[in-house]
């Protein structure tokens, strides 16, 4: 009697418990390419719109590194312009960029395909989805040009200052920013439900959960924190909508400013810290395990090798995700709560450590002894885990809080959360995307040009970010317009920033090549073929490249082994994909499987 | 094979928790015989649970923390009827109300599966009246609080002036959620009524059969929107 392990293949597969559904057919031009029900469109929609923000965060970022790294320089970045583009840049990153694009983007093309479903369940509510976040990108867009410009409050908008006169963008501003954020979790709620949704309900034949890829399953955890953690963001806005509005003192304490006493009182500015950080501690799983998921099967399929403990690392996505919400109160070490608090928090911040390591364990493991061939897609992964290492023992520091206190507020912090939740996802979405892209268009990205692009950007990033932890520990402050005339900062620390601004500005530019290589390899990249990687997944069997509405031909594909076959002993080729019938059945001549290898 | 077995162990000594486990692990779906519009409610209702919540919560955190004493809602929520002043009589009506619009939403929901059509119509109908009537006492009150009272969000009368806030805001929101559902229920109503999830005619922009699914889909909504007026009702009038 064989004892149970995941990737037994099975040669039962129970048959068909719901009848497949009718697709919506539209038959307008509008239909068919705007309001399109299919989510591979939406997904791409998704990443262009994401893109194009993430771009605009990017210029701002680079307006800031020239006011800190050539202070007095540039006439147009006032002190109240450069908290405004902090805001700006650290909001479009986090929501509208990277919580946008791994689960509207990689959610909605990776999920129906690799878990062998025609489309998502709710395809028109997933349409509305995307239009809905267009409008909040085009509201946050708008608040650049309102009287007062946007908010400056930080991207943690914390109140009393987000809207007290004084602060940039206090007026028309923060609104904007607060209702765009509204409409950003209403629309990610209608898309939400159906990631969920369909990988619960709608997975193919021999589709069970522990077979699914752990993209899959890292984006699954990510939408449920979202689902549960959106709701405290959605609140907290509305009452600070109430208080900037209406008057309400949701948030505001008795407050003096300019010497005149407003008309609020009674409110609590704490309250608001729990709030946001109950939504923004999970945000950053949000970002962090898709990013765990894509990196896993980047690493496996181009180390030609399983990846290592597949059921660990699925606990390890559900640990983590659970632990998430139970750690926010990190952030507000020195907000004046409870110290008790603290020691609570800090125990459980060190705990999720835990699960996060193994899987850093289990990555290197895969790596170990494999047939490690270094493509682009490969080396954005080598660079995450690497970066992600870096920002994850800082994380450690700053877990504790008699080593935060004096670190908080400082240029440390920052230099830790761009290795852990900026540069490290966006080496996994630039991963994601070097994979991918073959699937999306039919074509191969130039890998010349990605090589260069991954060089620069991780060595660039590295150069940015590694000196910027020096500078934290000399205690230059965060969000500041110029760190001029303080006397305990020493020179070396102003010719470090502009070391750190010349290398902002290489990787900045780096990234057109990124662009000129996505639109240039659309109309004349290397035709791709349906599995260039060899990968062993679903998206990689369909009978079109790319797949066309309905992702599947006539009939679904039946899977039979878990994602990870690869290198098997005794097998043809050193992949088997998931729909590959075990050699005691015959293929079927269905089966969408353009490389079974003949049997 | 080896893992049926292990299922049939653990159903010797646990037979609930053996199922679950063996659904889950199962291919096509986590959840048997639940479809996805049932499914997906579920899962948004979870979500919507964590918004009042968090709502709830920030309103306990408020009336806990200010200095300035919470105005009795025993007095404020007063109604005088025939010369007689009645606490909270308002509020039991409205209460009332809405239970009882769960139960004929209940009652639709069976007729519905039994292809009543006409008597699932009119249930639905009914169940949309009451939630109107409901939302309208609401306005009554509100009206009420605020011309007579001089209740308004940044401050009152007889107390801290987080009382307004947070009462327009809660009870605002869960209106809002009871005319939305309102609205629903009467398009749910229509179908009903056309024939359409008889003929199982394909909605607006999907493919997807219509089916009379979605009346418990519906249902699952209202009681849920019930449930939440019971934990505002216990917050904001019995506290
Ligand atoms: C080349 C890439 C990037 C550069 C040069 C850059 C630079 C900066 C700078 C200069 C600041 C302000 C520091 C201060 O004065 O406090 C900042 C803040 C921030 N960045 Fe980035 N950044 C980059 C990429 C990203 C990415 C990909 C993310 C995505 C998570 C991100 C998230 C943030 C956040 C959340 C803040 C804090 C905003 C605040 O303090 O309110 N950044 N970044
Ligand atoms: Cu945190």
């Amino acid at each position: 009697m064989m004892s149970y392990v995941a990737h037994d293949e099975t040669e039962l597969i129970p048959p068909l418990e719901v009848e497949e559904e009718e697709l919506y057919h539209p038959k307008t031009f509008i239909g068919k390419y705007i309001w399109c029900q299919d989510a591979k469109v939406i997904a791409i929609q998704y990443t262009i719109t994401a893109m194009g923000v993430g771009l605009l965060a990017l210029v701002l970022s680079g307006i800031m590194r020239l006011q800190l790294g050539f202070p007095n320089s540039f006439s147009f970045i006032t002190p109240g312009a450069y908290l405004q583009f902090v805001t700006m840049h650290g909001m479009i990153m986090v929501v509208y960029l990277l919580t946008a694009i791994f689960l509207g983007g990689f959610g909605n093309y990776l999920i129906p395909l690799m878990v062998g479903a025609r489309d998502m369940v709710f395809p028109y509510a997933n349409m509305l989805s995307y239009w809905i976040y267009l409008a909040a990108v085009l509201l946050l867009v708008a608040s650049l040009f309102v009287p007062g410009g946007s908010t400056g409050a930080g991207w943690t908008l914390y109140p009393p200052q987000a809207i007290v006169e004084g602060t940039p963008g206090a007026g028309l501003g923060i609104i904007l920013m607060l209702l765009s954020l509204m409409l950003f979790i209403i629309g990610f709620t209608m898309g939400g439900l159906n990631y969920v949704v369909t990988v619960l309900q709608a997975r193919t034949r021999g589709m069970t959960l522990m077979r699914l890829p752990l993209t899959i399953w890292g984006i699954l955890m990510a939408t449920i924190l979202a689902l549960l953690a959106f709701p405290a963001l959605f609140v907290s806005a509305v009452m600070m909508l109430l208080d900037a509005t209406l008057g309400t003192s949701f948030f505001m304490p008795a407050i003096s400013v300019a010497g005149e006493m407003l008309d609020y009182q009674g409110g609590s500015p704490v309250l608001f810290q729990h709030l946001f950080w109950f939504f923004g501690h999970p945000e950053v799983y949000i970002v962090a395990l898709p990013a765990f998921g894509i990196v896993s099967d980047l690493i496996a399929v181009n180390a030609r090798k399983n990846i290592f403990g597949y059921r660990m690392m699925v606990w390890a996505i559900l640990i983590i995700g659970g632990l998430s919400f139970v750690v926010w109160a990190h952030h507000m070490y020195v907000s004046g709560m409870n110290p008790y608090f603290g020691f609570f928090f800090a125990t459980t911040t060190l705990i999720i450590a835990i699960p996060t390591a193994l899987k850093v364990y289990n990555w290197v493991l895969t790596l170990w002894r494999g047939n490690i061939r270094f493509t682009v897609p490969m080396l954005f992964a080598i660079g995450f885990l690497v970066t992600f290492v870096n920002g994850g023992l800082t994380g450690l520091f700053l877990g504790n809080v008699p080593v935060d206190v004096p670190l908080s507020d400082t240029m440390f912090v920052v230099a830790h959360f761009h290795m852990v939740m900026a540069v490290a996802p966006i080496m996994v979405v630039f991963g994601g995307l070097y994979h991918w892209y073959p699937k999306v268009t039919g074509r191969m990205l130039d890998p010349t040009l990605g090589k260069i692009h991954f060089w620069v950007t991780f060595i660039g990033s590295y150069s940015i970010y590694f000196p910027m932890h020096y500078l934290g520990i000399l205690g230059v402050p965060r969000r500041y317009y110029s760190i001029e005339n303080i006397s305990f900062i020493p020179e070396s620390a102003h010719t470090l920033n502009v070391q750190i601004t010349i290398a902002a500005l290489i990787v900045g530019v780096v990234q057109l090549v990124f662009v000129y290589n996505l639109i240039r390899s659309y109309f004349k990249g290397e035709p791709a073929g349906p599995n260039p990687w060899e990968a062993t997944t679903l998206e990689w069997q369909t009978a079109d490249t790319p797949p066309r509405h309905g992702n599947f031909g006539p009939e679904l594909p039946i899977v039979y082994r878990w994602a990870y076959d690869y290198s098997v002993p005794g097998a043809v080729l050193d992949y088997i994909p998931q729909n590959q019938p075990p050699d005691s059945l015959p293929a079927r001549e269905t089966d969408d499987n353009p490389q079974a290898p003949p049997s | 094979m080896a893992d049926t077995m292990v299922g049939s162990n653990l159903s010797a000594v646990r037979p609930g928790l053996a199922t679950v486990v063996e659904d889950w692990s199962s291919d096509q779906r986590a959840f048997k015989n639940v479809t996805w519009g049932k499914a997906m409610m579920w899962i948004f209702l979870v979500s919507d649970t964590f918004i009042f919540g968090s709502f709830l919560i920030a309103y306990m955190t408020v009336r806990m923390s200010t200095t300035v004493p919470w105005p009795n809602p025993s007095e404020v929520f007063a109604l005088t009827l025939f010369g007689k002043e009645l606490p909270l009589i308002l509020i039991a009506i409205m209460t009332f109300v809405l239970i009882s619009s769960s139960g004929t939403m209940a009652l639709a929901v069976n007729y519905g599966y039994r292809k009543k059509r006409i008597t699932t119509f009119l249930l639905l109908m009914m169940t949309a009246l009451l939630g109107a009537t409901f939302v309208g006492m609401q306005a009554f009150e509100w009206t009420k609080l605020i011309v007579e009272e001089g209740v308004r969000p940044w401050g009152n009368p007889m107390g801290a002036a987080q009382f307004g806030a947070t009462f327009f805001m809660i009870t605002g929101f869960h209106g809002t959620h009871v005319s939305i559902g309102v609205i629903f229920l009467v398009i749910v109503a229509i179908k009903v009524i056309r024939g359409d999830l008889d003929s199982e005619k394909p909605g607006f922009m999907t493919g997807r059969k219509g089916r009379y699914e979605i009346v418990e889909t519906m249902g699952l909504y209202w009681h849920f929107v019930d449930l939440v007026w019971v934990f505002i009702f216990a917050f904001f009038y019995l506290w």
